[in-house]
């Protein structure tokens, strides 16, 4: 709703001086439409009153020279509150509604079962039920009103949906008793009898169903308040050598922020002094805390455990890596997997459809019914239109879905549509890439073994000191290494790195060789009795590089990218699902094959270029699987984007949210078992959804036109098809909130 | 009983006609800032015509309180939005090629239909 003087706030940046105010101030009032401009230095807002548009105001704070943006005032904590608030406010107008029309209809109920016959013959029946009648209508106008003004507005939009039955349906039951009463004479006599009480009894019951449906709803959105719940609500930021407590959307780019011991990280950031440990489960499922130094990331949402830091905002708003996961999730908790669409095509038609049948339905009574016909076509008529409402089958696929990417959120995995969601339950070969996804990615010293040499740190130190400034990604192993034992570089002269050899230089007045067997060979050193102890090394997935002091072996050193320590677990999981798992990598054929000996995995392809990875993806695909694939994201990006479903690593600070189908937010491959058993569970409970309310459907219409009738003489009453139609879509609902029960990890 | 048949299928004719074979005429002239009310179980308009190759603005305001209306979805766009009671929500489309684009809520029960030209 408009208020006469509608008011935004604006953020100003650049804003470093405090005689920019008036300017700034001035810019924005001479602007067409602003009654006032009042800037806020402290937190450098401006909040500005009238009806100019936001773009209008950023324009003209712009030409004052200055930055703006619009701060948003509808908050993701605050919109759910309005919801929750909104919500409460319709389930108590539901269940008043629900009590005015119980409370004519199951008195009536009980008159009619136990009591009296509803037939209309004398005058004194002619006036109670008349009156009867007038207070039917009362019900219709204060607990019913939504249905009939919903089914009028479609219907003038040539469409139509549950309102439309429910009023056709209520509305064909009472005009029915209305002529029994007003004029009983057109009708036989066996005919004369009134379903007031149905007509009541049904708006009472249908809006009872849709209260309870409130109700459960509600419950599905449960991971997105958790996330929401995540986002502090303030940060302490240091402006003008002052610190200032500002509301989290006030902090702005390359402010610094202050976070105490216990305290939410605000918004993203680079660590710019003090160190600490954070815990970062909530985002990625990953239980141990993780130390932070200066230039570490740091990320909204997470807890600081243990020191006080300072960081300056690199991301804030709707920037920070959880608006953006929250947004996501949202996004994907409302898209439509391929199953739903189905529901959606027949939804499309199925009122109208409905409505035939029941035309049809009544025009067979009629022609070949028993008496009296005209009661048993607007009987069957009215039955056919209430139980065949399509609210449970529009419900079946959004609550599943909502629910299950949820569900996946809270376990650190990011769906990115329900389409994805589908085609991650149906994957039957999975492509992992080696490097970063089984393994850790970051190479480390496993061995050293001495030859010539005694001293296994001046190895080290020599060995550091030539590699470094080297390219080769396991030189910064070596360097690692030397780092942590706390070993000082010497200076290297004549450096030559031999391309696929190894490096070459001198030390120390030594000349020192450090790299494969080919240039151990090329240069003449003698490896005799070393050749075995190498060959062991690499089996075991290592990579040895030979080390040599003045043309004499020193050490063998070896380096490996270690396995990930739930490698092997996860990928057992996949396995026991039916998954075949397969592994390519660039790596050499050796190490390759002992990675994949030891996480359990036969089918291994090494030495593959990154382009030569996307046709691995399609030869499987030509095979007939349904391949996924798992990568960390930068070398495997064509892959994952032929792949039927692309699984992309990405650690809490570098989620690359809208790329891959699926990320997963910690490192662990238990991640992509996660992903596909919660994708599984969740098209699962889809299915269980649709065949209810398909069934519900399929077999209430025949038996609501009376099929059974000829044979078993049973004709559903349409208070019971009322009662039935309320509560199937509350047991969709219910059965969606199952899949909450659902746990994602084996453990 | 012949008059109730005539009636009756009157009736299926009827439905037929106007809920499947009637075609809605746009009535909006192309605009690119649109206004759309969600109230009582529709959405009106529920056709909009917008320019093609601009991007648009659709304000939705919703006065609906039954949950059904609560989201706004456009699965062509990879939109789905929440519409807050009782206030207007601004949603901004991409430049649109010329073509229909389906919009509706969760459940499909509320339709429209934008027409870009
Ligand atoms: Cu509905």
């Amino acid at each position: 709703m408009k208020n006469k003087e509608p008011s935004q706030q604006l953020i100003i940046e650049g804003a470093g001086c405090a005689s920019c105010v008036g300017k700034i101030e001035s810019a924005i009032q001479s602007t067409a439409g602003v009654v006032s401009a009042e800037m806020n230095f402290a937190d450098r807002t401006v909040m500005v009153s009238g009806t100019a548009h936001a773009s209008e105001l950023i324009r003209a704070v712009e030409s004052a020279g200055y930055n703006a943006k619009l701060l948003d005032n509808a908050k993701a904590d605050q919109i759910l509150d309005e919801k929750e608030a909104a919500d409460w406010e319709y389930y108590k107008k539901l269940l008043r509604d629900t009590f005015i029309a119980l409370s004519l209809g199951i008195p009536l109920m009980i008159y009619g079962l136990f009591i009296g016959e509803m037939t209309v013959v004398t005058t004194t029946e002619r006036i109670s039920w008349l009156i009867v009648g007038i207070a039917t209508l009362g019900v219709m106008y204060f607990s019913g009103k939504h249905f009939y003004v919903g089914a009028w507005n479609s219907f003038k939009n040539h469409s139509a949906n549950m309102d439309t039955l429910i009023a056709v349906g209520t509305g064909t039951a009472w005009i029915y008793s209305m002529v029994v009463v007003l004029s009983p004479d057109v009708l036989p006599l066996m005919a004369r009898h009134v379903y007031f009480e149905a007509t009541a009894m049904i708006i009472g019951l249908i809006n009872l169903g849709l209260a309870l449906e409130l109700k459960a709803r509600g419950k599905t959105s449960q991971a997105i308040k958790r996330l929401i719940g995540l986002q502090a609500k303030t940060a302490i930021v240091i402006r003008d050598n002052k610190e200032v407590e500002i509301g989290i959307e006030q902090v702005l780019e390359n402010d610094v922020v202050k976070v105490k011991p216990g305290q939410k990280v605000p918004v993203d950031g680079e660590v710019v002094d003090g160190h600490t440990a954070i815990d970062e489960s909530m985002l990625t499922g990953e239980p141990i805390p993780v130390e932070k130094n200066v230039s570490d990331q740091v990320v909204a949402g997470t807890l600081n455990k243990s020191g006080l830091i300072l960081f300056r905002a690199t991301r804030v708003g709707k920037d920070t890596a959880l608006a953006q996961i929250i947004n996501m999730v949202k996004k994907a908790q409302n898209s439509k997997p391929p199953i739903g669409r189905l529901a959606d095509s027949i939804s499309a038609y199925f009122v109208p459809a409905v409505m035939i049948i029941s035309v049809l339905s009544a025009l067979a009574w009629l022609n070949l019914g028993p008496e009296p016909a005209i009661a048993f076509a607007t009987v069957s008529a009215t039955t056919v239109l209430i139980i065949a409402c399509p609210c449970a089958l529009g419900l079946a696929t959004p609550m599943s879905v909502m629910v299950g990417v949820g569900k996946a959120a809270e376990a650190g995995v990011l769906i990115r549509n329900g389409e994805a969601l589908q085609t991650a339950s149906k994957v039957t070969a999975m492509i992992l890439d080696k490097t970063g996804t089984i393994t850790e990615g970051a190479p480390k010293v496993t061995d050293i073994v001495l030859a010539n040499a005694t001293d296994e740190k001046s190895v080290l130190q020599l060995a550091a000191s030539l590699e470094n400034g080297s390219e080769h990604p396991l030189a910064e192993a070596i360097l690692e290494s030397a780092a942590l034992k706390k070993i000082e570089l010497l200076k290297i002269q004549s450096f030559k790195a031999i391309t696929g050899q190894g490096v070459k230089a001198r030390c120390e007045g030594k000349s020192l060789l450090f790299g494969n067997a080919k240039l151990m060979a090329e240069e003449d050193v003698d490896l005799t009795g070393f050749t075995g102890r190498a060959q062991s090394l690499a089996k075991e997935a290592k990579t040895p590089m030979y080390f040599a002091i003045d043309g004499e072996l020193a050490a063998i050193i070896a380096v490996a990218d270690p396995i990930k320590h739930d490698s092997i677990s996860a990928i057992k999981r996949l396995q026991a699902n039916g998954i075949k798992v397969i592994m390519l990598t660039g790596d050499n054929r050796e190490t390759a094959a002992a990675v994949a000996l030891k996480v359990g995995i036969s089918e291994f392809y090494a030495e593959v270029l990154p382009e030569d990875k996307a046709s691995k993806v399609k030869e499987l695909q030509n095979l007939g699987e349904i391949v996924g694939m798992t990568g960390d994201g930068i070398n495997d990006a064509p892959a994952l984007a032929l792949a039927d479903v692309g699984f992309a690593i990405g650690t809490g600070t570098d989620v690359a949210i809208e790329s891959a189908d699926v990320t997963l937010m910690r490192g662990s491959l238990h991640g992509l078992a996660d992903a596909i058993a919660v994708s599984k569970a969740t098209l699962k409970n889809i299915k269980q959804n649709l065949f209810g309310a398909f069934i519900y459907n399929i077999a209430g219409i025949p038996v609501a036109a009376g099929v059974l009738y000829p044979v078993f003489g049973i004709l559903l009453s349409p208070v019971i098809a009322g009662a039935a139609m309320a509560f199937s879509s509350l047991t969709v609902v219910s059965n969606a909130n199952r899949l909450r029960l659902f746990k994602t990890r084996e453990s | 009983m012949l008059i109730a048949n005539i009636v009756g299928l009157a009736t299926i004719a009827l439905i037929i006609w106007w809920f499947w074979l009637y075609k809605p005429k746009a009535k909006s002239a192309l605009k690119t800032d649109v206004e759309v009310i969600v109230k009582d179980g529709v959405y009106s308009p529920a056709l909009i015509n917008v320019p093609a190759g601009k991007p648009i603005q659709v304000r939705f305001t919703r006065f609906d309180e039954s949950p059904c209306a609560e989201m706004l979805l456009i699965p062509e766009l990879e939109i789905s939005e929440q519409l807050l009671v009782n206030k207007e929500t601004e949603i901004v489309l991409p430049a649109l090629t010329s073509g229909e684009y389906k919009f509706h809520c969760q459940m499909n029960m509320y339709k429209g239909l934008i027409r870009a030209i």
